[in-house]
């Protein structure tokens, strides 16, 4: 045969593979391994400063009397607001876009620009809730004005989500209940949505955690760096964990900078919670049905 | 899934009420009132999202035109200095846009290449079991908040690069641009990952037939066909690097300047936006219209790319039949 | 020696613990056609993957047995499946050209086997024999996924006769396909006897008919009858070949 016209050169070719299949493996590594120095910096760091006292003091300018109450507290106000005014428009619009508009240019249209706005730097989200919420409404620097913008940032992630989670109701249901006589709004309360809630609330959460890491909007629109009180109402102005993180890592000194890290621990357990709550959530619906 | 207008209510009530005479099945009045207000509550609750995009739009526009007012175009779009809060004021915004650019550049030298060759070796080689361990301990880096990058940035890379190039500053872009390169690797590899697997099997079939080893499968012929969907994730990737604020604010430094160098401090739009924020520039001067000029400079580029990556998925997706 | 092609002895497939091919031993002559004929699971496109290794691709597929080709056993652990496959080529059910152009899809053989001639000449010979070249001539930098379904899966045969091989393997490789296209792949088939031996796997007995030497009938993973294609299908040996033939079953 002309086997003499073909030079294969198999074993080069399968060492270039070999050598290609451990570069790839390589960089699935790197990512797992960057994640591990990092966790291990922070708390090897941190680790020192934190104690009750860390979790009961507010800041000062004596690291060793510092502590992340205000922050804290700050941030449970500014998820508990976000939340509440995320979560009903969130699931409000999903729901508009899957039942009840019709498919013509402007749904497109809407289904685009929720896309698109997922994608704008939230430092934009801070810019327009400086000028609206802060100046225009006149909200100032409170942790109203932060929630509203905070739940702008997110409520596209939480309509995405919650879309998906709707459509995934098989249509069988919502047949069945029309076939008894109900009203469209009848058919999704009391079919649709308690089947799609867990991952509605699933979506929810997870958009509620990215919010929580959240520094830059805030910034944007006055969250104050050093305060030594909690909020008292929606009102009130405020800090949260990730802007006190920021303000001690600003500062040269190494003590400042072990108190974000401790910092930094408080808020990734933190996440890690929520995060959990959301997949068991999930879960154990799941196995409800 | 939608239908057309609700079916007719229940009749159920109706036929108790009237016995002889025929059934009421015309739309009982309270119903139709609750459908309706419903409907536009919940439209409503659709419209937020466009409200939220004007609104951006006219806060940038208005407050820029204010700054245009003062300030010419072209002395902002092509002026090589920025120095807003001296008395010797330049509105040049390219040393912003180099720093941003800096940063978009050295990320993705990380980014690009890792994130592919994860989604390469996750959809190609790995077992379903490696799989699903890895693929979620990814998701975990894109979880973590980038305050937390900007710190890890500061206080364990830079002294690195410091050890190593000795000469580096406390701030500089290299800190910055490794740790957003970080940070967007699960992005890249997410994306890629799934425009990968989408392949059809008989592709693969067809080049294992003709004697090629799996290497050349997956470079000749599985990346290949995928590429839109690549190229997609990388713009994707790109944009977010743009955007990023946090981990340049904190470890890229605040000095806008002309340089191609890493190794020294430099200044992104997003950090510069942060540093005004946090000074006391009173509102309605100049000096804090520029937060708004820059802002929409960063929301226009941005959203081209996210535009961009959108296009390319739309119209390359049926490359296969 | 030289006039068998192909050789199986005691070949069998697994799929887990599923006995997809049970012990099938027979030879394949050179330059001839032969036709695996059988109801639809009966383990024809398995037995045909096992002879190019194309199931070593899923992960619980298992061989037991030997497929001799000039004298070594294909199944051998020092054998590369990848030199197997340049040697013993093969076409599929549905045509499958890579999204690239139609030159490039008929060159990637040749590029990754280390092709020491002219590539354009080569593409263009291939094509020829392949009996696309009129057609497409005029437009080698053209996407192949522009040609139609006949078109396409005569490139795939001109990109799987780039690379020179003995052995044509097709598995039912027109019935994703018009009755025009068809009958130019069964003249092509023919037409190719002259330089390679080909192996079809066909569910259409009128095709294995037309363009066959010799068939095989298969049932259940077993081979039930072997021979001449016109002996065969006018007086078959075993009944259960004959009622398969007269339409009794599958």
């Amino acid at each position: 045969m002309s086997a003499e016209r073909f030079n294969p050169r198999l074993v080069a070719r399968r060492r270039n593979g070999t050598i290609f299949k451990w570069a790839c493996f390589a960089a699935t590594i790197f990512g797992i391994v960057m994640l591990a120095i990092l966790l291990v910096d922070v708390t090897s760091d941190g680790l020192r400063w934190l104690s009750i006292d860390f979790l009961t003091r507010y800041p000062s300018r004596i690291p060793a009397r510092a502590g992340i109450k205000s922050a804290i507290l700050g941030t449970l106000w500014m998820m508990g607001l976000t939340a509440a005014i995320s979560f009903p428009l969130g699931v409000g619009a999903a729901i508009y876009l899957e039942e009840y508009a019709p498919g013509n240019w402007f749904t497109r249209l809407l289904q685009t620009n929720i896309a698109n706005l997922a994608g704008v730097p939230s430092i934009v989200y801070g810019i327009l809730g400086l000028a609206v919420f802060v100046r225009f409404f006149g909200f100032q620097r409170s942790v109203l004005a932060g929630a509203a913008t905070l739940s702008l940032l997110v409520l596209p992630v939480v309509i995405i989500a919650s879309q998906e989670a709707i459509r995934a109701v098989p249509r069988s249901l919502r047949e069945g209940a029309y076939g008894l006589g109900a009203t469209r709004w009848q058919m999704i309360r009391h079919q649709v949505l308690p089947v799609a809630m867990p991952g509605i609330l699933t979506g929810t959460i997870l958009s509620l955690s990215r919010a929580i890491g959240e520094t830059a909007p805030l910034i944007m629109i006055g969250a104050l760096t050093f305060i030594a009180f909690a909020p008292t109402s929606p009102m009130s102005p405020f800090t949260v964990l990730p802007i006190q993180i920021f303000n001690w890592a600003s500062r040269p000194q190494a003590d400042f900078h072990g108190l974000a890290a401790a910092a930094i621990v408080v808020l990734l357990v933190i996440l890690l919670a929520m995060n959990a709550t959301a997949i068991l959530l999930r879960n154990k619906l799941r196995k409800q049905l | 899934m939608k239908f057309t207008e609700a079916p007719v209510e229940s009749a159920v009530s109706n036929r108790v009420a009237k016995s002889r005479d025929q059934p009421d099945l015309t739309p009982q009045r309270n119903r139709r009132l609750v459908e309706g207000s419903i409907n536009g509550v919940l439209f409503l609750c659709g419209l937020i999202s466009v409200l939220t995009t004007v609104g951006i739009v006219v806060v940038l526009v208005t407050e820029s035109a204010g700054f245009f007012r003062e300030v010419p175009i072209v002395e902002f779009l092509t002026g090589t200095r920025w120095s807003p809060m001296y008395s010797d004021q330049h509105f040049g915004i390219l040393p912003l846009l180099n720093g941003t650019l800096m940063i978009a550049f050295g990320s993705s030298l990380i980014a690009l290449p890792i994130g592919l060759g994860s989604a390469i070796y996750l959809s190609e080689y790995a077992s379903e079991n490696v799989r699903k361990r890895v693929k979620p301990a990814l998701e975990v880096l894109a979880g973590i908040p980038t305050v937390v990058y900007g710190y890890f940035a500061l206080t364990f890379i830079t002294p690195i690069i410091r050890t190593v190039f000795p000469g580096t500053g406390i701030f500089n872009a290299a800190s910055g641009a490794i740790v957003v390169g970080i940070m967007i690797i699960p992005m890249v590899s997410s994306l890629s990952e799934d425009a990968l697997s989408a392949v059809p099997r008989s592709l693969r079939a067809a080049a294992y037939g003709i004697g090629a080893t799996k290497f050349e499968v997956v470079t000749r012929v599985v990346v290949p066909a995928s590429l839109s969907g690549v190229a997609a994730s990388f713009i994707l990737a790109i944009s977010r690097a743009i955007g990023e604020t946090m981990a340049v604010t904190l470890a890229a430094g605040a000095t806008p300047r002309m340089t191609l160098s890493f190794l020294e401090s430099i200044q992104t739009m997003t950090a510069y936006i942060v540093q005004v924020s946090l000074g006391e520039t009173p509102h309605g001067t100049l000096e804090y219209r520029t937060i708004f000029a820059v802002g929409l400079v960063l929301f226009v580029i941005t959203l081209l790319m996210n535009l961009l990556s959108q296009q390319i998925t739309r119209r390359f997706r049926e490359q296969y039949e | 020696m030289s006039d068998h092609a192909l050789e199986t002895r005691g070949l069998s497939v697994f799929y887990g613990d599923t006995e997809a091919v049970r012990s099938i031993t027979l030879t394949i002559p050179s330059r001839q056609v032969v036709a695996f004929i059988g109801p639809s699971g009966c383990g024809k496109s398995t037995f045909l993957r096992a002879f190019n290794r194309m199931n070593d691709l899923i992960p619980s597929a298992r061989v037991t047995g030997e497929v001799l080709f000039r004298g070594l056993n294909l199944y051998d652990p020092a054998i590369d499946p990848v030199e197997v496959r340049r040697r013993i080529g093969m076409v599929f059910q549905k045509p499958n050209p890579f999204p690239k152009s139609i030159f490039d899809n008929v060159a990637f053989g040749l590029r990754i086997n280390g092709f020491q001639g002219k590539l354009a000449d080569k593409v263009e010979e291939s094509l020829q024999q392949a009996a696309l070249w009129d057609e497409v001539k005029d437009r080698l930098n053209d996407n192949a996924l522009g040609l139609s379904g006949g078109q396409q899966q005569r490139l795939c045969i001109a990109r799987a006769l780039a690379v020179e091989p003995e052995i044509i393997l097709m598995d039912e490789p027109a019935s994703a396909l018009d009755p025009i296209a068809t009958g130019r792949i069964e003249d092509l088939i023919r037409e190719l006897r002259e330089k390679y031996t080909i192996v079809i796997v066909t569910h259409n007995m009128q095709q294995a008919a037309r363009v066959s030497d010799l068939t095989a009938f298969l049932y259940v993973g077993e081979l039930i009858e072997y021979g001449e294609t016109e002996q065969l299908f006018t007086n078959p040996r075993q009944e259960r070949t004959e009622q398969y033939i007269t339409g009794r079953f599958g």
